[in-house]
């Protein structure tokens, strides 16, 4: 198994609060991860700090044997890597394909003069843009809503766009925050349908979840947070009947 | 298309047929001044500069509008490219340059400067960002205003006239034209200049509207977080969105230096900045058609109160018991509150496209 993203002791704080504590954690090339724990466990703090939102305060991040930047989410997109929000974060004012488009941004280049003049190369571009975004919005199985506007979308597909736009940046690691949040069960199966074929195709999933049903059923290997520092990992049989895991959700004395 | 749903749906008789609606906008434009022309000369001169205050809306309007950086000195960029006029073409400092060179010049001036304040503001969001360019706007003007000594640079508040009337291939355009026997007034010259550099506004804001740049801009001004995770570098983009808002602003202000001949600092107070955000926030943010009207109503509002408010308050009660530039204040600031109450998008609150596509579907 070749490995996609490491992370190698990384650590954040908010000011006397530790966040993250020495989490290192090892992604293989086409896998789903999962990322459980209980609340307040760093979850979102760890892919917050992983896709540059926040500083890195200790360790690295290796993806693809080069160190991501720290707090450059711009540049961590174009190491690979696309996520999505816990609580949606669609641009709501532009329909769902130019959504798609928006998130298609590091993949084009025209630049100023070239749209100015819409030079043939620039109108090629735009053209293909809005092709793939379209490809994309099928794929996730929205594309009859392209030219709605994100706000008016329905909840389910709020989050296929969502996961939509983050795919048009062609990501080799894609990073969902509690996609099935708020779902209903058939919504939660689509989404394990959805998932299931990103990764089919290739592209490496990492997940925060908190539907265990859903964790069980869909990742190879999990990684159990705990007060900011990784109690577990393995299969998701392994880290089920992990002690720790246990004291972890269902309560017990711990010495903190 | 889906529309503001805040919005009340347009009478009936305002809702023309989409084909018959371009046709009637370009005659309209182009017929206008003569129109104008028909109820006096100072009519047109009323359109020329609705038409500078409409460039000053567009570029205005790419910044707020499109990008959501709310900007309230905008008319330092205005101010940039007149004096860069003034400065190039006048006795002041005996240059005497072609606009071709003057106007470019004006507008990457105007540039440098939309760069120069969007550096350090880049962190500042909202409320914030207002005040730091609301302070930008009155240095330039303070600037402009005190550069007289120990080295006289804009000649002080008294300003610089004698300026270069915009000269096209020969013709002046401050002389009235002698077309077969026709005296074509220079106000009507003016406009139809104006009028072109309004078109090809217009044409270069809809191609960056709808290109990787305005769905970058959109997608800043909707959910910056979310534009930065999906690698939009946004310190470039909103320094493009100064650097280019304010390009239209300098083109406006020379036109407006060649036009009236004459800049001083007066013309470009806070108050005019807040009028231009004022006809976008009238007419639709955002959208390039409402912005338009939003300029073309509250150019013609003040002179209009000009003519009518006097002699119908003396015809009413014997006397002018309102300057018409009280009324005009008073005017404007419940025109902004009824429609913040009854059309909080704007007059014409079209959603903006970003992308081709759904111009089939409208």
């Amino acid at each position: 198994m070749i490995t996609l993203l490491e992370s190698r002791a990384v650590n954040k704080r908010f000011g006397g609060l530790k966040a993250l504590t020495d989490v290192s954690l090892t992604i293989r090339k086409g896998e789903v991860y999962g990322l459980i724990g209980p609340n307040g466990a760093g979850k979102t703090t760890f892919f917050n700090v992983l896709t540059g939102a926040y500083a890195i305060d200790g360790g690295e991040f290796v993806m693809n044997g080069a160190e991501l930047p720290s707090a450059k989410p711009h540049l961590v997109v174009q190491h690979g890597i696309a996520r999505t929000f816990q609580n949606i974060r669609l641009f709501r004012e532009l329909t769902a394909l130019e959504n798609v488009m928006a998130g298609h941004h590091i993949r084009s280049s025209a630049g100023v003069w070239g749209i100015l003049t819409q030079s043939r190369a620039a109108r090629e571009e735009e053209r293909l843009m809005q092709e793939r975004a379209l490809e994309i919005l099928d794929y996730v199985g929205i594309v009859r809503h392209a030219d709605t506007v994100a706000r008016n979308l329905s909840y389910g597909d709020q989050r296929r766009l969502e996961i939509a736009r983050a795919l048009a940046t062609e990501p080799q690691l894609l990073a969902l925050d509690e996609p099935a949040a708020g779902m209903n069960a058939t919504e939660t199966a689509g989404l394990r349908t959805l998932v299931e074929t990103i990764r089919g195709d290739g592209i490496t999933v990492l997940l925060i979840e908190h539907d265990v049903k859903l964790i069980m059923g869909l990742c190879d290997r999990v990684a159990v947070l705990d007060f900011g520092k990784k109690i577990a990992e393995g299969t998701p049989a392994e880290v089920q009947r992990c002690p720790d895991v246990i004291k972890a959700y269902l309560g017990g004395h711990r010495a903190h | 298309m889906t529309t503001n749903s805040t919005a009340l749906p347009l009478p009936a008789s305002f809702a023309l047929d989409r084909r018959l609606q371009r046709p009637l906008v370009i005659l309209l434009a182009l017929a206008a001044p003569l129109i104008a022309l028909a109820m006096g000369k100072s009519w047109v001169r009323v359109l020329d500069f609705a038409l500078l205050y409409v460039l000053l809306a567009i570029g205005l309007n790419l910044v707020v509008g499109f990008a959501g950086l709310l900007d309230l000195g905008y008319i330092a960029f205005y101010a940039v490219g007149a004096y860069t006029w003034a400065f190039l073409a006048s006795p002041h400092f005996g240059l005497h340059l072609p606009f071709w060179i003057v106007l470019p010049l004006g507008a990457a001036f105007a540039a440098l400067a939309g760069i120069a304040l969007g550096f350090p503001t880049l962190r500042l969001r909202g409320d914030y960002l207002a005040i730091v360019t609301l302070g930008f706007g009155e240095i330039i003007r303070i600037f402009m205003n005190n550069l007289n000594q120990p080295i006289n640079i804009t000649n002080g508040p008294q300003g610089i006239d004698s300026i270069d009337p915009l000269t096209i291939a020969g013709l002046d355009l401050s002389k009235d034209l002698d077309l077969f026997g026709f005296q074509v007034s220079s106000l009507l010259l003016y406009y139809y200049a104006f009028l072109a550099c309004v078109v090809a506004a217009i044409i270069l804001v809809r191609r960056l509207q709808i290109s990787r740049i305005g769905r970058a801009w959109a997608a800043i001004r909707d959910d910056e977080l979310a534009a930065k995770a999906i690698g939009i570098d946004t310190r470039m983009m909103k320094l493009l969105a100064f650097a280019l808002g304010a390009t239209f602003g300098g083109v406006s202000g020379g036109l407006f230096a060649a036009f009236q001949g004459f800049v001083s600092p007066e013309s470009f107070s806070l108050m005019e900045s807040i009028v231009v955000l004022t006809m976008i926030v009238l007419g639709g943010m955002g959208n390039l058609a409402g912005v338009i009207v939003g300029a073309i109503l509250l150019t013609a509002l003040p002179e209009l109160l000009r003519h009518f408010a006097v002699p119908m308050q003396m015809a009413l009660f014997g006397k002018t018991l309102l300057d018409p530039e009280v009324l005009r204040m008073l005017l404007l600031s419940l025109a902004m509150i009824v429609m913040m109450l009854v059309r909080p998008a704007g007059l014409l609150p079209a959603r903006t496209r970003y992308a081709h596509r759904d111009r089939r579907n409208a």
